[in-house]
């Protein structure tokens, strides 16, 4: 699964609640609209990248994922 | 939902600082209002300077990994001159190897994205600590304020 992307953040490596705080970030700079691509490795990320969409009213187009490899397409709806 | 989260962090214990500090931080990025109360040793962490240099005791904390897996050390070495020293360069590392930010770094982001710092006047009072020897941009407040802030549908979390 693949989707058209404007950013994109690589939070390889970094722990709970990094990717969160910079997926947070970057999806503020964006325009609506517009799509963040965010990997993670945390194991956690896919729980939390789906209840921080939840939370923020933000779309999670979909993710996937490769081993320890997870991949996220975020699209900012306002 | 709530919209808000009201935190009290009372410990300044290298262990006790990461909970306040990840939950403020990740509620702000979820869009929430955040505020901390920092009172008696939480008041540590809002040092200037301190966060980095805050330290866990491994004496009566039993559930402290030991530092040679399968060897277990008796608690009560815990009182040995140098090994709270050694406990937090141990916890250190293992914070550095699992890639979690530094508290500075949390501190600073909560900051950042708008946490509210409240420090405990009476808690300063009794531990002689001024507001100039606390980080930049803290709000210094007694309980009532805090209770007003909270007591507006805040989730509230104590550490």
């Amino acid at each position: 699964m693949s989707f058209n992307f404007d950013q994109e953040l690589d939070c390889s490596g970094l722990a709970c609640p990094m990717p969160i705080l910079k997926t947070k970030k970057a999806v503020d700079g964006l325009r609506v609209g517009q799509v963040l691509k965010m990997i993670a490795t945390d194991p956690g990320s896919l729980p939390d990248v789906q209840a921080w969409t939840a939370k923020t009213g933000q779309e999670l187009l979909g993710h996937e994922q490769d081993g320890g490899k997870f991949t996220f397409y975020i699209k900012k709806v306002k | 939902m709530a919209k808000r989260m009201a935190i009290i962090a009372a410990h300044g214990s290298l262990d006790a600082a990461y909970p306040p500090l990840i939950l403020a931080t990740a509620a702000a990025a979820m869009d929430m209002e955040v505020a901390i109360f920092f009172t008696f040793y939480g008041l540590e962490i809002i040092k200037k300077g301190k966060a980095d240099k805050l330290q866990v005791a491994p004496i009566a904390n039993p559930a402290m990994p030991q530092p040679i897996p399968g060897i277990s050390v008796p608690n009560i070495l815990g009182v040995l001159p140098g090994m709270t020293a050694v406990a937090t360069s141990m916890m250190n590392s293992w914070m550095k190897k699992a890639n979690v930010a530094k508290l500075s770094e949390l501190l600073e982001m909560a900051v950042e994205s708008g946490v509210r710092i409240i420090a405990c006047q009476m808690s300063m009072d009794v531990l002689g600590i001024k507001k100039e020897d606390l980080i930049d941009g803290v709000e210094v407040a007694g309980a009532a304020a805090f209770i007003e802030y909270a007591a507006n549908d805040a989730i509230a979390l104590t550490f």
